[in-house]
C-alpha cells in the first residue's frame, strides 16, 4: 500500500515536473521575450535597492559597500537630530497638502464645466489649449515663471501701469508659497480632467434625461447624477493622492525655487540631491531616501488599505 | 423642450470661464513670443507685454547661428529618438508575454514589476549605480535608468488583452508562432496605443532634466533642458538680489532667454496636437484599469 502511494507521489512529481517542462517549451518565445525587460528591472530598478545598504554604513566611495564599515542605525540618528531635515520633511508636507486642497478640486469643477459644453468644436479647441501645459518641462515652465513675474517681467509691468504697484512674487515668502501652488495647477488642471470627464461620460444618460422630465436645473443635475457619478474616481484620486503625501518631484521645487525662499522651497528630493550629490555624503543621503521610501510606501498601502475598506475598488 | 435648443445664461457664462482659463495657458506663450521679438532697450524700459516693442529677429538670428545650441537640438533629438525606441521595445517585450493567461510564473512577474512601482531605492543607490556601471557623462545615463515604465507597460497589457482573441487563434492555425502573431497581428492593431505611448516616452525624455543634472557634468553632452536651465538661470540670481546688471557678471537678454524657451518647447507644439487624439484614449484605457 505504501509502496503504491509513494509510486503514485512520485508520478505526480514527474507529472509536474513534465509539465513545468512543457510550458516552458511551448511558452520559450514568450520567456525570451521577457528575458531582456527582466534583465532590465533586475539591473536598474532593483539592484539599488540592493545600494541602500549604504543607509547603514559609514560609505566609503573607495571601499564600496562591502568595504565599508557598518554603523547600525546611527546614520539614521544623525539625521533625524539635524533641523535640515526636518525642515525639509515639513515643507514636503506642507507643499503637498497645498496642492491637495488647492489643486484637487481643480479639475473636477473644469471637467463637470467642460461636460456642460455643447459646442463640440469649442470644446475640442479648449481642451487641447488646457493638455497643453501638461507637456512643458518644469525648466520651460520655470523660465516662464521668471520671465513672467521677476521685478521687469510682464505681471509687474502690468500692475505698474494700473497703479497698484510692484510686488514681489517671487522673493516673497508667502507669495511664493501661493505662486508654486498657482502654477502647479495650471500645470495640470487640463491634463486632471481627462480621468474625470471619462467617468463623467460612463454616466447613464437615461438619469439625466429622467431629471430633465421632472424639470431639474442644470446644477441640481451636477450636484444629483453628475458628481455622484464621479464619486469612486474621485475618491480613488484623492486616496492616492494623500498616499503620496511624501513624495514630491525634484524638477517643479528645484526649479521654482531661489536662494531668497530656499526656507520654503527646500523639500526631501532636493536635500538628498544637495548633501548626495552636491556635498558627497552618500550614507546620510541615502537615508533620507530610504526613509522617505518605507514612510512613503507604508501611506500608501495604507491609503489603499482605507479605500478598499469603505467599499471602494483600491489601487491594488 | 429639446436640450440643444435653449442657449440660457449658464451656457454663456461656462463658456467665458473655460474661454478664461484657456487664455491664461496661452498668455505665456504670447508673452514670450513677444519677449523674443523685442529690443533689448524695450524690454528694459518695461514696454513689453503681449506685441513685441522694438521688432528685431536679432535673437533667432542669435540662437540660429550658435553653433552650441544646434548641436544640443540635434543630440537632443537623437537622444529622444533612441530612448523612445529603447523604451517601446521593452515595453512590448514585456506587455505581450505578460497578457497570456497560460504563462507560468505570469502573476510573479507582475509582482516583481508592480513592487518598483511603489518602492525604489532612491536617488542616491540610482545614481552610484549609473556610477559603477561607468555611464556617467553618456548618452547611456539618460537613456537607460529611465527605459519602460512599468504604468506605461501595463496600460499596453490592458491594450493588447482587450484585442478580440480569435484573431491570434486563427492566426496560430494558420502556422503563425507567437512572434509572429505578435509582429503581424497584434502590432498593427495596436497603433493607436503604440503611437501614444511613444509620445509620453518622448516628452519624458525632452523634457527630462533631473538625470542630467545629476549624470551629465561635460557641458558637449548637456540635452536641451540642462542647456536651457543654464541661460534661464545666468543672471537670475542678481534679480532675486535686487541688483539690476552689476558689471562684468555674465548677463543674457530676456529675449534671449525667451526665445530659448520657445526653442524648447516648438518641437513639442508641432508634435502634440497631432497625436491628441490618440492619447486621450489611451490615458483612458489606462485609467480606467488603474
Amino acid at each position: 500500500m505504501k509502496a503504491v502511494l509513494e509510486n503514485y507521489r512520485e508520478n505526480i512529481k514527474i507529472k509536474k515536473k513534465n509539465s513545468i517542462l512543457h510550458s516552458l517549451k511551448r511558452d520559450s518565445l514568450l520567456y525570451l521575450l521577457l528575458l531582456l525587460p527582466m534583465a532590465y528591472i533586475l539591473i536598474f530598478r532593483y539592484a539599488p535597492i540592493y545600494g541602500v545598504l549604504m543607509a547603514f554604513q559609514d560609505y566609503n566611495i573607495f571601499e564600496g559597500i562591502s568595504g565599508s564599515e557598518w554603523v547600525g542605525l546611527d546614520v539614521f540618528k544623525f539625521i533625524f537630530e539635524q533641523n535640515s531635515f526636518y525642515r525639509a520633511l515639513t515643507n514636503t508636507l506642507v507643499l503637498n497638502l497645498l496642492d491637495l486642497v488647492a489643486g484637487f478640486p481643480a479639475p473636477i469643477i473644469l471637467a463637470i464645466l467642460l461636460s456642460e459644453i455643447r459646442y463640440v468644436r469649442f470644446k475640442k479647441v479648449t481642451q487641447t489649449i488646457l493638455y497643453l501645459p501638461h507637456f512643458l518641462s518644469w525648466v520651460i515652465i520655470g523660465g516662464m515663471v521668471y520671465l513672467l513675474f521677476s521685478s521687469g517681467g510682464m505681471a509687474n509691468t502690468v500692475l505698474s501701469s494700473i497703479g497698484i504697484g510692484k510686488m514681489e512674487f517671487l522673493s516673497q515668502k508667502t507669495n511664493w508659497l501661493i505662486m508654486y501652488v498657482a502654477i502647479g495647477i495650471w500645470q495640470s488642471v487640463g491634463w486632471g480632467t481627462i480621468i474625470y470627464l471619462a467617468s463623467i461620460i460612463g454616466i447613464n444618460k437615461e438619469l439625466y434625461e429622467a431629471a430633465d422630465i421632472d424639470g431639474c436645473s442644470r446644477l441640481r443635475k451636477i450636484w444629483h447624477i453628475t458628481l455622484p457619478g464621479i464619486k469612486p474616481t474621485i475618491i480613488i484620486l484623492l486616496i492616492l493622492q494623500i498616499g503620496r503625501m511624501l513624495s514630491i518631484g525634484f524638477d517643479r521645487p528645484f526649479v521654482m525655487g531661489n536662494s531668497l525662499v530656499s526656507e520654503y522651497s527646500d523639500v526631501i528630493s532636493t536635500y538628498v540631491y544637495r548633501i548626495g550629490i552636491g556635498s558627497g555624503d552618500f550614507s546620510q543621503a541615502t537615508a533620507v531616501g530610504l526613509f522617505q521610501s518605507v514612510v512613503g510606501l507604508i501611506f500608501l498601502v495604507a491609503a489603499n488599505y482605507i479605500a478598499k475598506r469603505i467599499g471602494e475598488q483600491g489601487i491594488w | 423642450m429639446s436640450r440643444k435648443k435653449r442657449i440660457n445664461f449658464t451656457d454663456i457664462s461656462i463658456v467665458l470661464f473655460i474661454t478664461a482659463v484657456s487664455i491664461t495657458c496661452l498668455v505665456p506663450f504670447l508673452y514670450m513670443i513677444s519677449l523674443s521679438f523685442s529690443s533689448n532697450e524695450a524690454i528694459i524700459s518695461q514696454k513689453v507685454t503681449l506685441w513685441p516693442v522694438g521688432f528685431t529677429l536679432e535673437t533667432y538670428k542669435t540662437i540660429l547661428s550658435d553653433v552650441e545650441m544646434i548641436y544640443t537640438l540635434g543630440y537632443t533629438i537623437v537622444l529622444t529618438i533612441v530612448y523612445t525606441l529603447v523604451c517601446m521595445f521593452l515595453t512590448i517585450c514585456a506587455a505581450y508575454p505578460l497578457t497570456k493567461q497560460r504563462l507560468k510564473g505570469r502573476s510573479f512577474i507582475l509582482t516583481v514589476l508592480v513592487f518598483t512601482m511603489y518602492f525604489s531605492g532612491g536617488l542616491i543607490p540610482s545614481y552610484m549605480l549609473v556610477k559603477n556601471l561607468d555611464m556617467m557623462n553618456t548618452m547611456w545615463s539618460l537613456i537607460l535608468p529611465g527605459a519602460m515604465s512599468v504604468f506605461n507597460l501595463i496600460i499596453l497589457k490592458t491594450f493588447f488583452a482587450s484585442l478580440p482573441e480569435s484573431l491570434e487563434e486563427s492566426a496560430s492555425i494558420d502556422g503563425c508562432n507567437e512572434l509572429g502573431i505578435l509582429v503581424r497581428i497584434v502590432l498593427p492593431l495596436s497603433l493607436p496605443s503604440i503611437a501614444t505611448l511613444s509620445l509620453f516616452y518622448a516628452v519624458d525624455r525632452w523634457n527630462g532634466f533631473q538625470d542630467a543634472l545629476f549624470y551629465i557634468t561635460n557641458k558637449n553632452l548637456y540635452p536641451m533642458q540642462l542647456k536651457l536651465y543654464q541661460i534661464i538661470t545666468a543672471n537670475q540670481q542678481l534679480d532675486t538680489q535686487q541688483g539690476e546688471g552689476s558689471i562684468g557678471a555674465y548677463i543674457v537678454p530676456e529675449s534671449l532667454k525667451a526665445a530659448s524657451v520657445m526653442f524648447a518647447t516648438v518641437p513639442i507644439l508641432v508634435v502634440y496636437p497631432k497625436l491628441q487624439k490618440y492619447f486621450v484614449d489611451g490615458v483612458m484605457t489606462g485609467a480606467i484599469k488603474g
